[in-house]
């Protein structure tokens, strides 16, 4: 009983810094400079319909790399961790018909829509790491629906690799071509609206989505174990 | 946009309560995730200004008066890679989790002998 009465003095302590914090911040009516200046040069400068793609890729397209490394990092955690276990699961039941024929009839479905998604991410809501999730999400599908299968591990780490190396080697095609690291505009703007737009947006993006796809189904692949 | 920041933190509250009461080390987790959902609730309404549409340009908008139509893109582009961050560190503890029952055959923390004194 003591207990909850601590935690419940604790959230109570937490609420009221989060009340002071909303007491004391203004509602704001006009954005500030810096995401004003995003917003009325990103087209311009960057090519991109999408602004907040534009700050993701170009603007801070720093950030991104390291977030791919974070990315990285756990699923290199999470190999390490699941090699070299002890089988102890009782083995599952078969999956049932329906879900086995619907996961082949969904998995090229899904792969397609990942595709989409990252290809457009300069053009409509989306991106690299929300193609790679979609992407990933047709493979735990396909888990689900035949555990007994197996996927290419060597290739799958070959994707990955090729595509972190191109993504870095895309930002050094920047930093000699354009303005700096990870400047997006060695490649021609385009025009505007057009898939094949937006300097090198695209290009980075389908970087990111094959890395983050197959880091997540890598992760899967491990979380799965055998 | 007050009412959602509001429920952005009631849900990190909740997930405080879950991360605090719940023995089963599962639920402890689930209770992270709680909180991470909050607080991105809570930072992307940061960036919220009311009557606004999302930073996505469209055919006919003009160029040049854009920022009186938009809501601030920073924090959306934030909210990306917090999401992302928290998936990875959320199959971290998984693993770790998976590695622990292993070991103890157990989820509940109350049996892990170790963490006493």
């Amino acid at each position: 009983m003591a207990k909850y009465f601590v935690i419940i003095i604790l959230l109570i302590l937490l609420f009221l810094i989060f009340w002071n914090l909303q007491k004391n911040t203004a509602p704001r009516n006009r954005l500030d400079l810096l995401s004003s200046r995003y917003i009325d040069q990103g087209p311009r400068e960057v090519g991109s319909a999408n602004l907040v793609t534009a700050v993701v890729v170009a603007y801070r397209g720093f950030d991104t790399l390291g977030e791919v490394i974070v990315l990285f990092l756990a699923a290199t955690g999470v190999g390490f961790l699941m090699q070299k276990r002890q089988k102890a699961y009782p083995k599952s039941n078969p999956a049932s018909e329906i879900l086995r024929t619907g996961s082949d009839v969904l998995l090229p479905v899904i792969i397609l829509t990942g595709t989409y998604i990252f290809l457009h991410g300069h053009l409509t809501p989306g991106g690299g790491f929300q193609g790679g999730v979609v992407i990933a999400s047709g493979f735990l599908l396909q888990f689900l629906a035949r555990p007994e299968s197996r996927i290419k591990v060597r290739k799958l780490h070959f994707i990955e690799s090729i595509s972190g190396f191109f993504y870095v080697l895309s930002g050094l095609a920047g930093l000699i071509l354009a303005g700096g690291f990870l400047d997006s505009r060695f490649l021609p703007l385009g025009k505007w609206g057009e898939l094949i737009s937006a300097g090198a947006i695209p290009l980075i993006y389908s970087f990111i989505g094959l890395k983050v796809g197959s880091e997540l189904v890598g992760i899967l692949n491990n979380l799965k174990g055998d | 946009m007050r009412e959602m920041a509001f429920l952005g933190f009631a849900l990190v509250l909740l997930g405080f309560w879950a991360m605090l009461t719940r023995k089963n080390i599962l639920r402890i987790i689930i209770g992270f995730t709680i909180i991470d959902s909050g607080i991105h609730l809570i930072i992307v309404n940061l960036g919220y200004l009311p009557g606004r549409t999302a930073p996505i340009l469209e055919k006919g908008m003009r160029v040049g008066d854009l920022s009186k139509h938009f809501v601030d893109p920073i924090p959306s582009a934030l909210v990306l890679t917090a999401i992302v961050i928290g998936l990875a560190v959320t199959a971290l503890m998984l693993v770790y989790a998976v590695r622990i029952y292993e070991r103890k055959r157990t989820l509940n923390i109350d049996k892990y002998r170790e963490l006493k004194w």
